[in-house]
């Protein structure tokens, strides 16, 4: 067992690094969806968009200058996709759900094309900024520092996330909000405040989590789809709306990913398709799901 | 095709959502007909006027139109979005190139083979998908269509990995290679047209109007007594048949099978044909599906390629201003001259 766990530490670890990354992408689309019925499939495109702004100014001589700009110019873009995405589904509110999502979709194929307009079909790689591009040895074992850093924040980034979700005020306008929105609303509360605020900082944390998967993944087109579907199924397996649930998901898809993928190469996609078929067949809401959806 | 047997077990109860059928032989059922049978002509004289490249481009317009029409009958028809519908036409597709490659590229062979793939592939992973609905569904079906995709791209043995299938023999009709376009696009349309019959005819059915029952109002459908767990899987079987059945004819007239077949951005393009031609129509699809191969195929080369591009932005509109799709236009028209059904008197 030791050993077996030694042989494959550096899958675990990856697994890790990755499950981290996919909680900052899904706890965005969770609530989102959670909250306001709206499953922005345009997700992934704006986790492309952080990815590609990262190629753009962290290019050349790795920095941190050119690391951190990136950071705070996906972040500002995330806010403002986030709140145009808000205004665009406004007007099909009272329309059936799908017709949100079909926009979204819309949206994420002009991105994705307008990227590759500006980008071309190449493969960017990004390197860490400086002081991250080594490796420390973990256990006898070399391995990134950058992506013990990434399992770093997204650590805090969890911790700032369940802190504000379960024991503030605004997080107790969220948890209701999912809950039940309409209720929420009778007791005085701008739905669609909340709905833009909650769309914006969704987005902001997809553009941000392209720019710190960067070094990991890099950037490619196509790469949109792959990173939607992994937080799609997070979110399908923690059950929407719920912090925890997004927490678990990518923790476990992010191990299937990784040691799945070190272990059984020819199964991968197959694990992660029947784990997602698993949790389905035994929790049709996802682990942490609502009792009750509420519009169903 | 033992799909069709579900047909007749539905029979025997009433269908209790049966659209009125307006009575008596008038003009409205025999105009649809001949107009039909007015394009069925048309189409069929093709080859005769068009140079090749318009004919296999009109080619590529039936196998799509066969496959949003395939699409429709889940999401228009049963009510179910499905955003990996392109895995059923990618295992059809994948199925036909390496039955021609390997067995016999003898006309229907491949192509009943790639339907009989497709409604395999439909039903092991459909029994999981239709326990969900509207965004699970959604959801669900898009992780079935990315599993495909990355199934064709990593058993590169069989598949050929990302650089797809290539060298599949033309197809023959009694021994004879159809090699010119023409006769391609021939073979294309009787077998698609049949598939469009086999489609209208489902939908047309007791088993159709029990799949619009659930699609209007599942609790009722099951306090009737109708299963609808059961009902949406053999819809499900059955889109997944016709798409592997265009999956089918499009190996017969590319030749050349690549995993992006099965990826999401076709499932994508598909959803939007039929969400542009009006869900629940099946007529409207084909016109959906002529516009967005006109755009990917004929526009797209103009604009380097970056037809995709036309087509989010179409998407996008289309989202807002024609809810209904091109068939919304159509009930408009037919509101104004006189009451016709929820569908707009269509199908």
């Amino acid at each position: 067992m030791a050993g077996w766990f030694d042989a494959n530490l550096v899958s675990i670890l990856n697994g890790f690094a990755i499950g981290s990354l996919l909680f900052i992408l899904a706890v965005g689309l969770s609530i989102v969806f959670g909250m306001m019925d709206v499953l922005n499939l345009a997700h992934g495109a704006l986790y492309l968009v952080g990815s590609y702004l990262a190629v753009t100014f962290a290019a050349g001589e790795p920095s941190w200058g050119g690391f951190l700009t990136a950071l705070g110019i996906a972040a500002l873009a995330g806010l403002i996709a986030g709140g145009a995405l808000s205004g665009m589904t406004e007007p099909l509110a009272r329309r059936p759900i799908l017709d949100q999502a079909l926009l979204t979709l819309g949206v994420s194929l002009v991105v994705a094309e307008v990227l590759s307009i500006i980008y071309g079909n190449d493969v960017f790689s990004i390197s860490p900024p400086p002081g991250l591009d080594g490796s420390v040895a973990v256990a006898g074992n070399a391995y990134p520092t950058y992506r013990l850093a990434l399992i770093g924040v997204g650590l805090v980034l969890a911790v700032i996330v369940f802190v504000v979700v379960e024991r503030t005020s605004v997080g107790a306008l969220v948890r209701a909000s999912v809950a039940d929105r309409d209720m929420v609303s009778a007791m005085g509360i701008d739905n669609r405040k909340v709905k833009v605020a909650v769309l914006a900082i969704g987005s902001m944390l997809a553009t941000v989590a392209g720019v710190l998967g960067g070094p990991v993944y890099g950037a490619r087109p196509g790469l949109d789809d792959t990173i939607l579907i992994l937080a799609l199924v997070v979110v399908v397996i923690g059950g929407l709306g719920s912090v925890k649930g997004a927490l678990i998901g990518a923790l476990v898809i992010g191990q299937v990913e990784s040691l799945g993928r070190a272990l059984l190469p020819d199964l991968a996609s197959f694990i992660l398709f029947g784990t997602l078929a698993l949790v389905l067949v035994l929790r049709p809401r996802g682990l942490f799901g609502p009792r009750k959806l509420a519009g169903t | 095709m033992s799909d069709v047997a579900i047909v007749p077990a539905a029979e025997s109860a009433p269908p209790p959502a049966s659209p009125g059928r307006p009575p008596g032989r008038g003009p409205r059922r025999v105009v649809p007909a001949v107009l039909a049978l007015l394009i069925l002509l048309v189409l069929a004289a093709v080859p005769l006027f068009v140079d090749p490249f318009g004919t296999s481009t009109l080619s590529r317009v039936l196998v799509f139109a066969l496959f949003a029409v395939s699409l429709d009958l889940l999401v228009g028809v049963t009510g179910l979005p499905s955003l990996g519908h392109a895995a059923y036409f990618g295992v059809g597709a994948y199925t036909a190139g390496l039955i021609s490659l390997h067995v016999t590229s003898e006309g229907v062979v491949p192509v009943l083979a790639a339907a009989g793939a497709g409604a395999v592939a439909a039903a092991t992973t459909g029994w999981l998908a239709v326990r969900s609905s509207g965004v699970f569904f959604l959801m669900l079906t898009l992780a079935i269509g990315e599993l495909v995709f990355q199934l064709a791209q990593s058993l590169s043995s069989v598949t050929g990995g990302s650089n797809g299938l290539f060298g599949i023999p033309a197809v023959r009709v009694g021994g004879a290679a159809l090699t010119l376009p023409g006769y391609v696009y021939w073979f294309v349309l009787v077998v698609a047209v049949l598939g469009f019959g086999m489609m209208w005819l489902i939908s047309r059915s007791p088993f159709g109007a029990v799949l619009r029952g659930i699609r209007d109002n599942e609790p009722r459908m099951r306090s009737l007594g109708y299963s609808p767990f059961r009902y949406k899987l053999a819809a499900f079987v059955l889109a997944g048949g016709f798409a592997g059945l265009a999956g089918g004819l499009f190996a017969a007239q590319v030749r050349l099978v690549t995993p992006s077949e099965a990826g999401t951005a076709a499932s994508s393009l598909v959803l939007l044909a039929v969400i542009l031609g009006g869900a629940g129509t099946l007529w409207g699809p084909v016109l959906g599906a002529a516009v967005v191969v006109w755009v990917r195929d004929a526009l797209g080369p103009n604009l380097d390629g970056h037809g995709p591009l036309v087509l989010g932005l179409v998407f996008v509109i289309a989202v807002y201003v024609l809810p209904r799709g091109f068939a919304g236009l159509a009930g408009l028209r037919a509101r104004r001259t006189g009451p016709t059904g929820p569908t707009g008197g269509t199908a």
